[in-house]
């Protein structure tokens, strides 16, 4: 049996470290993602650290916007290596899963991950309803 | 002159400048100027990524950005300038180029060799060097990460890692 998948969530100021901790308070499950946030990093010291988190094991990196200093440092990580995937838009919905589903193999881990995070967006309002993928 | 920014920040087109800047002054294009990146097709793709539609962005080394700049800030539309060090930035002054622009430092974060500034600039010694040569060759040198955020002039900047 392959290692089980590791979790790091990379973002923007606090939020990795309230993510990950909320993750936590609902899950009971510890100790499996790992939080770093890019404040006051250098991009390449931002790598370093992320390299180090996520090296070693299947990772899945989330990430919380599809561009800025996260995504680019999880991307150039995970430039051609099979055992490191990036799902951007990190949300509760997605990382709730991930932390019950961690021998699952990383492509079909990734792929079902993405599915919860879009699913866990939705919008209500009095003149109708709207979700992500049309009316 | 289309060029309303230019800002050294090395994390160059990340959400600071895209939303915090981009969006206020209405940045249609941005030109990033950088030996390494100017050489990497697939670096310049990921930066690229994270543009909105109808804003573009060109990647040249510093000698091409120098014999291109004036074509570039005549462009219809407003442009920002990005470095990813002080280095470049500098070249481009003692170009002759920005003796009518002021230069925002955005972004140097904590290294072994710099001394803290601001949360957001650290100086090291090379640093210090290019700010202090730059000074006399633009209309003015200053931090502020955000444009919503106070403004701390190039003085107070030096005094706090020590220089003058």
């Amino acid at each position: 049996m392959s290692d089980p998948v590791r979790g790091v969530v990379l973002a923007h100021a606090d939020l990795a470290e309230a993510l990950v901790r909320t993750v936590e308070q609902i899950s009971g499950v510890t100790d499996v993602l790992l939080p770093i946030s890019n404040e006051g990093l250098r991009p390449e010291d931002l790598r370093s650290r992320l390299e180090a988190a996520a090296t070693g094991r299947p990772s899945i990196i989330f990430v919380d916007m599809s561009s800025g200093s996260c995504a680019f440092a999880g991307r150039m990580i995970a430039r051609g290596n099979d055992d490191i995937a990036v799902l951007t838009g990190a949300n509760l919905p997605m990382l709730l899963d991930f932390v019950f589903h961690l021998d699952m193999p990383l492509p079909e881990l990734s792929e079902r991950l993405l599915h919860k995070g879009r699913a866990g967006m939705d919008a209500h309002h009095a003149s109708g309803h709207a979700r992500p993928d049309g009316p | 002159m289309a060029f309303t920014l230019f800002r050294v920040d090395e994390r160059l087109l990340h959400g600071q400048v895209l939303v915090g800047w981009g969006v206020r002054l209405g940045i249609d294009y941005y030109v990033v100027v950088d030996d390494a990146l100017a050489e990497s097709e697939w670096e310049q793709e990921l930066y690229a990524s994270g543009l909105t539609e109808g804003v573009g962005a060109t990647f040249l080394g510093i000698a091409e950005a120098c014999d291109r700049f004036e074509e570039l800030d005549e462009r219809a539309g407003q442009g920002a300038l990005l470095t990813r060090g002080t280095t470049a930035m500098r070249h481009l002054a003692e170009s002759g180029l920005l003796k009518q622009r002021r230069v925002n430092i955005g972004g140097l974060h904590a290294a072994p060799d710099r001394s803290k500034a601001l949360d957001y600039v650290y100086l090291g010694r090379s640093e210090a060097d290019d700010l202090v040569a730059m000074k006399p060759l633009v209309r003015g040198i200053s931090a502020r990460d955000l444009p919503t955020a106070p403004e701390t002039p190039l003085e107070q900047i030096l005094k706090s890692v020590g220089r003058s």
